[in-house]
């Protein structure tokens, strides 16, 4: 019961009169940049990390707490009233919700959406709750041939699992190294890829790569193929649900978190992978199989409910390992480097207040949420209409505010720039951007790992597969690795079953 | 392993045109080439400790890049191709805009250099004008009251609200 003594206490961090201010402004900032069309939850947090910057790092997280959820309970509500995703994870919510929307419906889909949200939060958060303390516990024990194994698997499934194509992954995973390596060498004070700059001796920071590629490189990149006719957004009323509707949903909404939660946690692409499962558990489930497909709303109910359950899975991984399994959560990480603090087992002892305050503000965030999003919802709905010229022109304008307010240094701005025109670049020829900011901010701590269980091993290679933890580690990794020659095995193997 | 559309060309288009995605591959290339120049070149005499050295990741990096570079090379030449991205404002059909891309560049370049000089701002205003005029918005009497209107309202809350400084320039010393 320590972990909840911990929670009250959180709760009295998070229930000041001033941290609750910040969680009301991170929530309602989220939800209206979300909306914007074109932002998803990752550009969203990355645009509005420099708002923290002059907190101090409990309110800062507070804020970004509510910035996050809100970013993505605002991407759902585009995607049903424009039926255009803007991430792959909102991509089934417009399956079903956008046609409800346009069967005048719209309304009950939102409120499905946002009811799914706030339950797959609550339930994500908690299982957050209970695990999250038992997690940092045991890896308390793991050491640097551990963390270094957990490294590599969050490179190898980065790259292997998401997107279509290995080596392009591969390709935004190395570029995403190159530039962490850009600074002195951590260990010996080396200049790397400096050129002899004093600016770029202090590394480039991780806030304007991720800047960068996320909003500068999509803002480009949107420039180049702005669609002339946009779309137009469905009207929508006010979010109520009928008796009829919440007796088809709340099954759908309690078994979303049981997808979402274990795949937030592992490094498999975040919310993409458990929101299309749910979708499909959702069809087999429902006694309404012939509404799937043209506004079912347990296809909305289900999956909303499994994406918002996987970011509270995601921050398991993130508190306890340090390890991003998001785009999102590779920001948020940034954002505690900035702090100077470093996620980890560790971290549930150093900095308590910090953690459980963040927690709390989790619960207070997802309440905050239903209450202000369900009365806002046609206000949201008005920000779609938004010109897209000033949408992008504000993108770029917000982005060259956080690259500069990062060290007040115009330099940042041009280098800011470099990394949009690779993130253009990467774009324009299928290379994910996720790989290359996990390699931007695991790199450096994965080759400092390494050194350091080498040197304890004097050299010897063995000293990196010497714990059980790390050879689990390297034999899930050899089967990411095999997995697409395992799938062939298996799949013709069952032909010649059914031949 | 190979992935996209591996359609014929509609249109006869020039071989390079059609395989411009080698152009990454050269890029790649070019970026080992780089690391491993720096990697190499690198002094480590004393300030070695341990078995591993401040080169030994540059190395394995530069390396995987020129091994990468090239899978990716022979995947593009056995008619691979990376899928562009979609979007919700995104129209694929079209050929690229060019002339956008470097006109918000250029802004965006203009920025960097006047934030010092001119101050926060003015820099801003002219950023998101010129950005907005980039994209197509030709609202005179709109677009730039609208651009003053953020960048003042920016410079605000973020250097007196949330203690974020930026450079007010000559204009806030005048206010």
């Amino acid at each position: 019961m320590d972990s909840l003594n911990s929670l009250l206490d959180g709760f009295g961090t998070a229930l000041t009169p001033i941290n609750l201010l910040w969680a009301a402004i991170g929530v309602l900032l989220g939800t209206a940049i979300g909306v914007l069309p074109g932002i998803g939850p990752a550009m969203a947090v990355a645009l509005l990390l420099p708002v923290t910057y002059g907190l101090e790092p409990t309110g800062a997280f507070i804020m970004f707490a509510g910035i996050y959820y809100g970013a993505m309970f605002g991407g759902s509500t585009t995607s049903i009233l424009l039926n255009t995703p803007g991430e792959s994870a909102a991509v089934v919510a417009a399956i079903e919700g956008n046609p409800m929307a346009k069967a005048g419906r719209g309304a009950q889909a939102l409120a499905a959406a946002a009811i799914g949200h706030f339950a797959g939060g609550m339930i994500g958060t908690i299982l957050l709750v209970a695990l999250a303390p038992t997690v940092a516990s045991l890896a308390v024990d793991i050491g640097a041939p551990d963390y270094f194994a957990i490294m590599v698997l969050a490179f190898i499934a980065v790259t292997s699992v998401l997107g279509s194509s290995r080596i392009r992954g591969a390709a935004s995973l190395l570029i995403g190294l190159t530039i962490g390596l850009v600074g002195l060498d951590q260990m010996t004070g080396q200049q790397r890829l400096t050129f002899g700059s004093l600016q770029l001796a202090d590394g480039i920071d991780v806030v304007i790569v991720a800047v960068g590629l996320f909003a500068i490189g999509e803002a480009l990149w949107v420039a180049a193929h702005l669609r002339r006719a946009v779309a137009e957004p469905i009207p929508v009323g006010r979010p109520w649900l009928g008796k009829a509707d919440v007796k088809r949903t709340w099954k759908s909404w309690l078994r979303g978190p049981l997808i979402g939660f274990p795949f937030g946690a592992i490094p498999a692409g975040g919310a993409e992978i458990p929101t299309f499962l749910s979708y499909v558990t959702e069809k087999r489930l429902s006694r309404h199989k012939e509404e799937f497909g043209k506004g079912a709303i347990e296809g909305v109910a289900g999956p909303e409910s499994a994406a918002s359950a996987s970011a509270a899975g995601t921050l398991v991984s993130m508190l306890t390992l340090g390890l991003p399994t998001t785009a999102v959560a590779a920001v948020m990480l940034a954002a505690f480097q900035q702090y100077g603090i470093q996620p980890g087992p560790l971290l549930f002892e150093r900095e308590p207040d910090l953690v459980w305050g963040l927690i709390a503000s989790l619960f207070v965030g997802m309440v905050l949420l239903l209450l202000l999003n369900l009365p806002l919802a046609p206000l949201w709905a008005k920000l779609l209409r938004i010109p897209r010229p000033y949408l992008y022109a504000g993108i770029l304008f917000f982005a060259a505010v956080g690259a500069y307010a990062v060290g007040g240094e115009a330099l940042d701005l041009v280098i800011l720039l470099v990394i949009g025109l690779i993130g253009f670049g990467m774009r324009r020829y299928g290379l994910p951007v996720l790989p290359a900011v996990i390699g931007v901010i695991l790199g450096p701590a994965a080759e400092q790992q390494l050194r350091r269980a080498l040197q304890i091993s004097d050299g010897s290679v063995t000293g990196l597969v010497n714990t059980p933890f790390s050879v689990t580690v390297y034999a899930v990794i050899v089967i990411l690795l095999a997995w697409p020659w395992l799938k062939k095995v298996v799949m013709r193997g069952r032909r010649n079953v059914s031949v | 392993m190979t992935t996209g559309t591996e359609t014929p060309a509609r249109r006869p288009r020039s071989w390079l045109r059609e395989h411009s995605e080698i152009g990454v591959s050269v890029l790649l290339l070019l970026l080992g080439v780089l690391v491993l120049t720096d990697a190499l070149t690198m002094d480590v005499d004393i300030t070695q400790r341990g078995p591993v050295g401040p080169r030994t990741v540059p190395v394995v990096v530069g390396i995987a890049l020129l091994l990468v570079a090239v899978l990716l090379a022979a995947d593009v030449l056995r008619g691979g191709r990376g899928e562009a991205e979609g979007g919700e404002d995104i129209d694929l059909s079209e050929p690229s805009d060019w002339r956008t891309v470097l006109l918000l560049a250029g802004v965006f370049l203009g920025n960097a250099v006047l934030i010092d000089p001119l101050g926060f701002p003015i820099s801003g205003a002219l950023l998101f004008w010129g950005s907005a005029y980039a994209l197509g918005s030709r609202h005179y009497d709109r677009d730039p009251l609208i651009a003053a209107g953020l960048s003042l309202l920016t410079f605000f809350v973020f250097n007196n609200l949330l203690g974020v400084p930026l450079p007010g320039g000559p204009l806030m010393e005048v206010l």
